[in-house]
């Protein structure tokens, strides 16, 4: 018993169309705990007024966005190493969803960012690199969907991911330098854990758990398609030799 | 390998090479430049610098798909994958040659385009620098790019998209530097920052690039 047995993608469909169900369930509950909690049964902040339940969102999501791509590393490595096929087909089915939460991130950024800094978009270190983070996973969903022959396309996207890694971190760090000086840091740092009052803590881990669920539901489906599709094909090229 | 980085070097010069047409496109962006934000000289002196890095990287970006295209077409990528010297040699002796029929032009013809940008006379050393240092991680990311896209039908557009992500820090701290420069100011930390960046990407991309190559001519 190890783990690579769920490289056989028939192991693979089995498992998780068994684990499927709580997976979604677990998420939906979740979700909807700390979304209610959240948003109906927290006090306005006394500074921020009602605009800081987008925190709900804004958070988990930018989030899941950067854990999103640190997963496709992962699963890009095991490809390169294990020839993992299960593998990287889940790291093409995570890219949509961690480009649609850098996404989410973004848009919940600007309309949060509207009324308290007065602008939809400043040149700020930690927008700029999330921007940035979008573009990675344009060009790589974007590779994906030019190169036809499968086992090429999962190759040159994996050495792309590991290379992506590299300059996204560089990029963190080179944006950093750069508006060093040129505009004020983000006025609502997030990371910093005495920033989140304890009142909204707690819904806020949980709306986190459910990201996360949510992601791991998502990637187990898109994963499943991807590995359908690919049958599908298999079996259209045979009727073809036929 | 210095057979072949002559090879390049003459298929770039001679006619139809597109040797010539980056330093162009170089040019009219940067006189596009006061037409769109106007002719005073104290704003264009002093967005100069971002701009003339910003078109330096366009420029390099315009003659990438070249760098394998060709051979790719004309079958001479099989014979230099199955030549006794390394891929990974290939790949830089490659990068190599587009940065000195590009990237080197484009170093030395800044400062030239720099006066019609208003650049102050202080930053014309500190640009010309940080070019000299950049360019080089420029070539090099953009063979990885050429190198993940040989294959395709339509690759220039779809390089385009993956190159540029990667340029961004190059070009941060590139710009950052010749700004610094012609403001008067410390500009060791982006210096030393951009050196940093184009010797790690000539150490490791090499690789990354002939694997994809591998990959694309299997």
């Amino acid at each position: 018993m190890s783990i690579w047995e769920y490289a056989n993608p028939k192991k693979f469909m089995q498992t998780s169309s068994r684990a499927l169900p709580w997976v979604t369930g677990l998420a939906v509950v979740t979700l909807l705990v700390g979304l209610v909690w959240g948003f109906f049964f927290t006090p306005d902040d006394f500074r921020q007024g009602s605009t800081v339940k987008i925190i709900y969102i804004h958070v988990p999501s930018a989030m899941m966005a950067i854990n999103a791509w640190a997963m496709m590393l992962v699963t890009s490595l095991i490809w390169l190493i294990r020839r993992h096929h299960v593998s990287v087909l889940a790291a093409k089915a995570a890219a949509p969803i961690g480009m649609t939460m850098t996404l989410i991130a973004l848009f919940t950024g600007a309309i949060w960012g509207q009324p308290m800094w007065g602008t939809w978009w400043a040149w700020d270190p930690r927008l700029t690199s999330f921007l940035i983070l979008f573009l990675f996973y344009l060009g790589y969903i974007a590779l994906w969907e030019a190169v036809d022959d499968p086992d090429t396309a999962a190759d040159l996207t994996s050495v792309l991911c590991l290379v992506g890694s590299v300059f996204a971190l560089l990029s963190r760090y080179a944006v950093l330098f750069w508006n060093q000086g040129l505009h004020q840091g983000a006025s609502l740092s997030l990371d910093k854990e005495e920033h989140v009052a304890d009142v909204f803590a707690w819904p806020l881990w949980i709306t986190m758990a459910g990201f996360v669920l949510l992601f791991v539901t998502l990637v187990l489906l898109r994963t499943r398609t991807e590995i359908r599709s690919r049958r599908l094909r298999a079996l259209e090229a045979r009727e073809r030799m036929a | 390998m210095l057979a072949l980085l002559l090879r390049d070097l003459r298929l770039a010069t001679r006619a139809g090479g597109g040797f010539g047409l980056s330093l162009a496109f170089f040019l009219i962006v940067t006189v596009l430049v006061p037409f769109g934000v106007g002719p005073e000289g104290g704003i264009l002196a002093r967005i100069a610098p971002g701009i003339l890095w910003v078109g330096a990287l366009l420029a390099c970006l315009l003659s990438l798909d070249r760098i394998f295209a060709l051979d790719r077409e004309d079958g001479s990528l099989d014979l230099l994958a199955t030549a006794p010297i390394p891929l990974e040699g290939v790949v830089a002796v490659k990068a190599l040659a587009h940065w000195l029929t590009t990237g080197l032009p484009l170093t030395l013809a800044a400062p030239v385009l720099g006066v019609l940008l208003n650049l102050p006379a202080t930053g014309f050393a500190w640009l010309t620098l940080s070019l000299l240092l950049g360019t080089p991680a420029l070539s090099v990311i953009g063979t990885f790019g050429a190198a993940l896209t040989v294959g395709l039908k339509r690759g220039g557009l779809l390089l385009s998209l993956l190159v540029l992500p990667l340029y961004i820090p190059t070009l941060i701290f590139g710009a950052e530097a010749a700004r610094r420069g012609s403001e008067g100011l410390a500009t060791a930390t982006p210096l030393l920052m951009l050196a940093g960046i184009t010797a790690g990407a000539v150490a490791i991309l090499p690789f990354a690039s002939a694997a994809a190559i591998r990959v694309n001519l299997r």
